[in-house]
């Protein structure tokens, strides 16, 4: 804008010159002071600061990523600047999302892939992020306004639809497949999808996304009472997939008038949704940097300060397809994954000096892999002491419902059947 | 099925169960299920009308079968209030149900979500889920769309909120 300012003084003096007729001077300055005036208001606006090559580690006031970069020579990460070659993908733009979202640009992650259909109202702003005056905006639009102005070096993309459509659906999955960013990079075009959705459906359709690209995933989410949170590490095959429990109404059969009350408005506060988007984008950050534990649920409740863990195994009796196929293929890797953390072991053992932990082994103990159920143990668990009796029946198989034999009489065209049901309508 | 009323009761039984389990994209296993919500909307359709209960009309939208549009309506105080009526299949269908729309009633009541979603978390949303796959469109009409206008018009009118198109009509004259 400077620049542009500058040529058009240039080209009034010259203007000025050209013009035989001197009553037309006073005329001319008066439009050069204004152009002055607004040179000035030019300098003053804020400025926007240009994209950075590399991370540098230099501690001056002008490096946007020095206190990052400390994170290596603090020993916590040890090599920072791969944040740039990875791509996550935000699904959800709302209080936990939208900040999420501004945490990952400010680290520096190397592109936001931004899925909503929303757009922001007044109502929204008792959370972080969005600001009154973008009002209107769709929440990608207005999140890639502001995201860009705080770290240009993070390649925004954004998607304005809604995942649980047909058409939505076959968007969302090809974003994430497209991999021109990283051409290199294995699996798909991203390295974690998050899940900051605000309902069961929408969560559905991103597991199905991720179980069918075999793609590691993290979900979050804030309870309507607005005063507990959780989130959870999602890996197809490795860990319970979304579908593999069912929700709690359903499994338990208690009266859903006891989980909701009355009426859609749920309440939030910025406080819970931030730590929520906190404690999401920290285990994302382990995650892709590779430091500390990741871990696979972690919950958050703020009555009482309670952080509950847990892990979940999948479901063999899943009923999504893709789970039960991911399942399948993460048992038949087992001796390869097995191969390559013995070698490791080796690896890390010829690095130290070996020593028995224990000079005698009186009782003969020894430690036994417990990271995959022991089959036959599991069987003959079944056989109880006298006296007891499980709980709950054992798995059986779904029922098939007889199949009908009138479906097989009546008709069986589609377009009949659309015929007929139009003729009841009209 | 407690709190339900014996009406709506009978009526559920009489209605067609599916029962294959597709969505959108599972190809022909889909067109299988379209059928299936076919023989069971023109069934319930079939009843309502030998009833002299008939409130809704539906078709599909697009020849795939996953947007239908159409319209019901209520009778509150002998006048009857009419409104559009859309859905997608979305695409984990039939583990997920159909979220329906009401469009016109967008912004009227807090009992619905953004885009004229009505809500159907509580009454209808464990239900489906417990019945899946042999619930489809025309369980999700009688189950979730039927008792929420039966309990949200009657508020809607007599706060005020929706008026009927003959009152409408003759205030706007005036």
């Amino acid at each position: 804008m400077e620049v542009e300012l500058k040529e058009m003084l240039d080209e009034l003096e010259t203007l000025k010159r050209s013009l035989p007729d001197p009553s037309h001077y006073t005329t001319i300055d008066k439009l050069r002071l204004h152009v002055e005036h607004l040179t000035n208001l030019a300098k003053s606006a804020p400025v926007r600061r240009s994209k950075v090559k590399d991370m540098s580690a230099e501690v001056v006031d002008s490096n946007p990523y020095s206190r990052l970069m400390a994170l290596q020579r603090m020993g916590i990460v040890e090599n920072y600047e791969r944040i740039r070659e990875f791509s996550v993908a935000i699904v959800g733009i709302g209080g936990v999302g939208s900040v999420a979202a501004e945490m990952l640009t400010r680290c520096g992650i190397g592109r936001l892939l931004l899925y909503d259909y929303d757009k922001v109202e007044l109502a929204n702003m008792n959370r972080l992020f969005f600001r009154p005056e973008q009002v209107g905006m769709t929440k990608t639009d207005a999140a890639v306004q502001t995201l860009s102005e705080i770290n240009p070096d993070v390649v925004l993309e954004s998607y304005t639809l809604n995942i649980t459509t047909v058409q939505g659906f076959e968007t969302f999955m090809k974003s994430l497949t497209n991999k021109s960013f990283c051409p290199s990079k294995e699996g798909s075009g991203v390295d974690l999808v998050l899940s900051c959705v605000d309902n069961y459906e929408a969560r559905m359709v991103v597991n199905q996304a991720c179980n069918e690209l075999n793609q590691t995933w993290m979900e979050s989410g804030v309870s309507e009472d607005a005063v507990s949170g959780h989130i959870q590490l999602l890996i197809p095959g490795e860990t319970a997939c979304f579908a593999c429990a069912p929700p709690l109404v359903v499994a338990s059969g208690v009266d859903e008038r006891t989980l909701k009350r009355e009426g859609v408005c749920a309440a939030s506060l910025p406080t819970t949704m931030g730590v929520v988007a906190g404690l999401l984008v920290q285990n994302t950050l382990k995650f892709l940097l590779k430091f500390g534990y990741v871990s696979p649920y972690l919950g958050y409740n703020s009555l009482k300060d309670f952080f509950p863990t847990m892990e979940m195994k999948p479901n063999p009796q899943c009923s999504n397809v893709a789970c039960l196929e991911r399942q399948k293929e993460y048992i038949l890797a087992k001796p390869a994954r097995d191969a390559a953390a013995k070698a490791k072991m080796e690896a890390d053992a010829s690095s130290t000096t070996e020593c028995p932990l224990h000079d005698d082994n009186e009782w003969n103990i020894s430690v036994v892999d417990d990271s995959v159920p022991d089959r036959k143990d599991a069987r003959s668990s079944d056989a109880l002491p006298e006296g007891l009796i499980h709980e709950l029946p054992s798995a059986d198989e779904f029922q098939k419902l007889p199949a009908s034999e009138a479906s097989a009489t009546a008709t069986d065209d589609l377009e009949d059947l659309r015929r007929q049901l139009e003729a009841l309508n009209g | 099925m407690e709190g339900w009323d014996p009406n709506t009761k009978t009526t559920l039984t009489q209605i067609p169960l599916l029962s294959t389990k597709a969505g959108p994209r599972d190809g022909a296993a889909w067109t299988q299920r379209l059928k299936e919500e076919y023989k069971s909307l023109i069934a319930y359709t079939q009843m309502n009308k030998s009833k002299d209960n008939d409130w809704f009309r539906i078709s599909a939208a697009n020849p795939e079968g996953t947007r239908w549009t159409g319209k019901c309506w209520y009778v509150h105080n002998l006048l009857k209030y009419e409104f559009d009526l859309q859905f997608d299949i979305p695409v984990t269908y039939p583990s997920t149900a159909p979220e329906i729309e009401l469009p016109e009633l967008d912004g009227k009541t807090h009992k619905m979500y953004r885009g004229g979603k009505i809500c159907l978390t509580v009454h209808f949303k464990p239900l489906w889920a417990k019945n899946c796959p042999r619930f489809g469109i025309a369980h999700a009409l009688c189950l979730g769309l039927a008792p929420w206008l039966a309990a949200e018009v009657p508020i809607l009118v007599d706060s005020g909120m929706i008026k009927h198109k003959d009152d409408a009509a003759s205030s706007s004259e005036s």
